[in-house]
């Protein structure tokens, strides 16, 4: 179908400014948080009704046009990136909370609603939702769905997958699936977990039915500050083999602590080579008790400073320090790219060591922050794109990274996603006959391959010509994969 | 171990060929659960035992993950982890001590914590595989946090090992808290729903909730003052033998579920208002459990469990007249849904045919 043809059958239920063909209009869309890749689509729709997602969808579906979804586009792999030749459905006018049900612990939301709004209109009732990505201000709960989003919380509290409790999904075939229940499970397959982190290759989610948790009374969080970083790599395994299991436990080395320190003034040591953040929540007993054992153990780590927060304000502002990471990096340096690699947390030490010999054989500076309880690590590489070739050398140097953490046991994305940004790296992780199960269960869904073709897994024929070689901890590569 | 795959590869390569079904079995304990008993009755069909695969594969207590190998026996594995003051947090049932770890999260059945800590399918990290041709395949990992690729290994949790064979099971394991205490109180159901809903709604350490003939138990896990803090201010009668009374709630050894009458378990919302169905109850996960030891009609259950937002399952039949299906009915677009998804991991049905829903 013409991109007229298709503008006019959208037109046909959608109002005038509902659907955008402009150059100018489609502008904004043209790219999310992975602002490196950018495509303009040929149609955005913005419905505002289930009713007119499904419609949309049936329109897509007889004329074999690709659609890619959009929640509020902070996603930093590329997820939505759009199609050239595709609708782009942006969900954002979906932003009712639908209802609140503080007895039952829940909250029913379309797929726009910010993931922050979530826990401000559970506030009244003592309750929240856990999963706080950093970018809670402004993404959105459907997004969070598509990417299993974590936070720096998702050590004790789960992450997506662990807190939603029922979804309402239109297939690209125009069929509404509830998945999920009012229940703690649901008869047939886990769709749910399924559908979570399928990064809009399945469905779209019009519904989303959160688990809200009570507000814990108190938090109080221990800085601890090491002058060697595998110090601090041992003090989290021993919190961990305390049995204790902190609210969030966070790593950063020193270029970090400095970049941070300079505007945010978090009163963290400039001396050490890491900064451990490990607080604890719960009842004021818990907290107290848990408070005091932390602290014992970061002493016994040989921790070189420890201060616990005395109050919110403190406590606040040693986080201060962490959150701004990602804004201190783009402070200190033109570009910076954040890489989201997960390892075993035994292997940080060896894995740090070996950013930091690519770091030199690359001439590239690199700053590490590491959510440390639950192995998930952020190298942002600070670069140049001014300088020619600079791009290029930096996700050379990211890749490296990347099959660093699959060779350590690890996995190429915690919490970002695959999206088109490591969609190469999968050839590493994964060997053909997974990747063609992954295709497989796209074909369950999608047989036409409508939903945001081209992301997250990639084709065999694409490895082949990317060259990479499989990776998974130690194993050959594989003979039976063609190589041009 | 890799010539006990072979086997394994080869069994499947056989009955794929001959399109027959392969049951797989694990220990056994849960052989009364689903369809058919687990049998089909068709032509060439074999058992494949799993426990001839067994052991720890990986096991670092700081990292909170084990890696472990689908026949390994439950009992086994709860020790190892317990050596070093871990647990499965999900507290499957055994139902016998043959019971493997590869069942138990094919079952994906989860015991008294669930409410709290969470389900089978909420710790696993990540499997390996054989699939319906016998390709050995590794999904998601041994790390907590990991969104490449689809979330596979979830969706073999509680999918009755109709999928794939499962060989290896990396889980997400958890601290034993320092200290439980169990307190009961008498009141009425209605009551104790309220009064379940109301304590999750609040930060307080219940790990447990049960509630039967007229009296709600509970058990308080955690630190020593956290759990001190929350008796004082809940009340109840300390329960002394608290371990063997949740024992007996995980295992169905309570006298409950000796009644002979088929078992049906509702899983519906919490705040569900008491549930006016023929026979006994015995509830359970803060509301969202209901058993039901009845001899009312399947549908008439089934609609009570939908109208309460859930499913029902007929768990246990206790005799061979019950006909009925065990699990809930899907609506025509999820069952489409299922059907494909079996056909991409099991594309001559050989993986327990039946034993879920008939058409897959």
């Amino acid at each position: 179908m013409s991109s007229t043809a298709l503008v006019a059958s959208l037109r046909a239920f959608l109002p005038a400014e509902a659907v955008l063909y402009e150059a100018e209009d489609l502008r904004p869309y043209e790219c999310d948080g992975l602002s490196a890749y950018r495509q303009t689509p040929l149609i955005v729709a913005l419905p505002g009704t289930e009713e007119e997602v499904l419609r949309i969808l049936k329109v897509c579906h007889a004329a074999k046009t690709p659609v890619v979804a959009r929640g509020a586009g902070t996603g930093l792999s590329g997820g939505a990136l759009p199609h050239a030749h595709g609708v782009l459905l942006s969900l954002a006018r979906l932003k009712s909370i639908l209802e609140i049900d503080p007895a039952a612990r829940t909250a029913r939301v379309q797929p726009g609603v910010r993931n922050l709004a979530i826990s401000e209109a559970a506030m009244p009732y003592g309750l929240y939702y856990a999963p706080d990505p950093s970018s809670q201000i402004a993404c959105s709960i459907g997004g969070n769905v598509a990417e299993n989003s974590g936070g720096v919380h998702c050590l004790k509290y789960g992450l997506t997958v662990h807190n939603i409790l029922k979804l309402r999904v239109i297939t690209i075939e125009g069929e509404i699936l509830q998945i999920g229940s009012d229940g703690l499970d649901a008869p047939g397959y886990d769709l749910l977990a399924l559908m979570t982190g399928s990064e809009g290759m399945l469905g779209i989610v019009t519904e989303v039915t959160v688990k809200l948790i009570p507000r814990p009374e108190k938090a109080e969080v221990v800085m601890a500050a090491f002058d060697d970083i595998r110090k601090a790599g041992d003090a989290v395994a021993n919190v961990i083999a305390a049995g204790i299991i902190p609210a969030g436990m966070e790593m950063m080395d020193r270029i970090t602590t400095h970049a941070v320190e300079e505007f945010v003034h978090a009163g963290y040591n400039l001396e050490a080579a890491a900064i451990l953040l490990c607080e604890s929540d719960g009842t004021a007993e818990e907290v107290s008790e848990e408070i005091r054992r932390i602290d014992e153990i970061m002493e016994s780590s040989g921790a070189m400073e420890i201060r616990a927060s005395s109050s919110e304000v403190e406590r606040l502002r040693f986080w201060a320090g962490r959150k701004a990471a990602f804004p201190a990096a783009g402070r200190v340096s033109p570009d910076y790219y954040c890489m989201d690699g997960t390892i075993p947390r035994s292997k940080l030490s060896q894995v740090l060591s070996g950013i930091e010999a690519l770091s030199q054989k690359y001439g590239l500076r690199c700053m590490n922050v590491f959510h440390a309880g639950d192995g998930n690590l952020h190298p942002l590489i600070l670069y140049d794109a001014s300088k020619p070739g600079e791009l290029e050398l930096t996700e050379e140097f990211g890749e490296k990274i990347l099959h660093m953490c699959v060779q350590a046991g690890g996995t190429i994305t915690g919490e970002h996603g695959v999206g088109v940004e490591k969609i190469n790296q999968m050839c590493a992780q994964f060997r053909p006959g997974e990747l063609e199960m992954f295709h497989g269960v796209k074909a369950a869904f999608d047989p036409e391959g409508l939903l945001n073709p081209g992301k997250a897994v990639p084709t065999l024929r694409r490895c082949a010509e990317h060259g990479a070689m499989h990776v998974r901890r130690g194993e050959e590569k594989f003979p039976e994969l063609p190589r041009f | 171990m890799q010539p006990v795959i072979d086997e394994f590869t080869h069994a499947i390569r056989l009955s794929a060929e001959n399109r027959a079904p392969l049951l797989i079995r694990g220990g056994g304990s849960k052989d009364f659960y689903g369809n058919l008993g687990g049998a089909t009755g068709r032509t060439g069909e074999s058992i494949l035992e799993t426990g001839v695969y067994s052991g720890t594969v990986d096991y670092e207590p700081t990292e909170l993950v084990v890696t472990v190998r689908a026949g390994t026996r439950l009992a086994d594995l709860e020790r190892e982890l317990n050596g070093c003051h871990q647990m499965l947090s999900f507290e499957p049932p055994h139902f016998s001590s043959n019971t493997t770890i590869g069942g138990c999260v094919a079952a994906g059945l989860s015991g008294p914590r669930r409410a709290s800590a969470g389900a089978v399918r909420d710790f696993v990290l990540g499997v390996r595989m054989l699939d319906g041709k016998g390709e050995d395949l590794s999904f998601g990992g041994q790390v907590m946090k990991n969104v490449a690729g689809y979330d596979i290994s979830r969706l073999l949790a509680g999918s009755m090992g109709t999928l794939g064979l499962l060989l290896e099971i990396s889980l997400k394991v958890m601290p034993m808290p320092a200290r439980e205490l169990t307190l009961r109180m008498e009141m009425d159901e209605a009551e104790a729903i309220e009064k379940m809903n109301s304590w999750a709604a609040k930060p307080l350490p219940v790990s447990a909730t049960c509630f039967h003939g007229g009296e709600l138990t509970f058990r308080l896990s955690g630190a020593e003052p956290a759990v001190r803090a929350a008796r004082e201010r809940l009340g109840g009668e300390e329960v002394m033998d608290g371990t063997a009374f949740w024992e007996s709630v995980r295992e169905q050894t309570h006298p409950f579920f000796q009644s002979g009458m088929p078992l049906w378990r509702l899983s519906v919302k919490p705040t569900t208002w008491p549930l006016f169905l023929p026979g006994k109850q015995f509830m359970e996960w803060g509301g969202a459990l209901r058993w039901f030891a009845s001899e009312a009609d399947a549908p008439a259950i089934r609609v009570a469990a939908e109208k309460a937002g859930g499913h029902a399952t007929l768990f246990r039949r206790n005799g061979p007249s019950h006909q009925a299906d065990a699990f809930h009915p899907l609506p025509p677009a999820m069952l489409k849904i299922h059907r494909r998804l079996k056909e991409q991991f099991d594309p001559y049905h050989i993986f327990n045919p039946g034993r879920m829903y008939a058409e897959i």
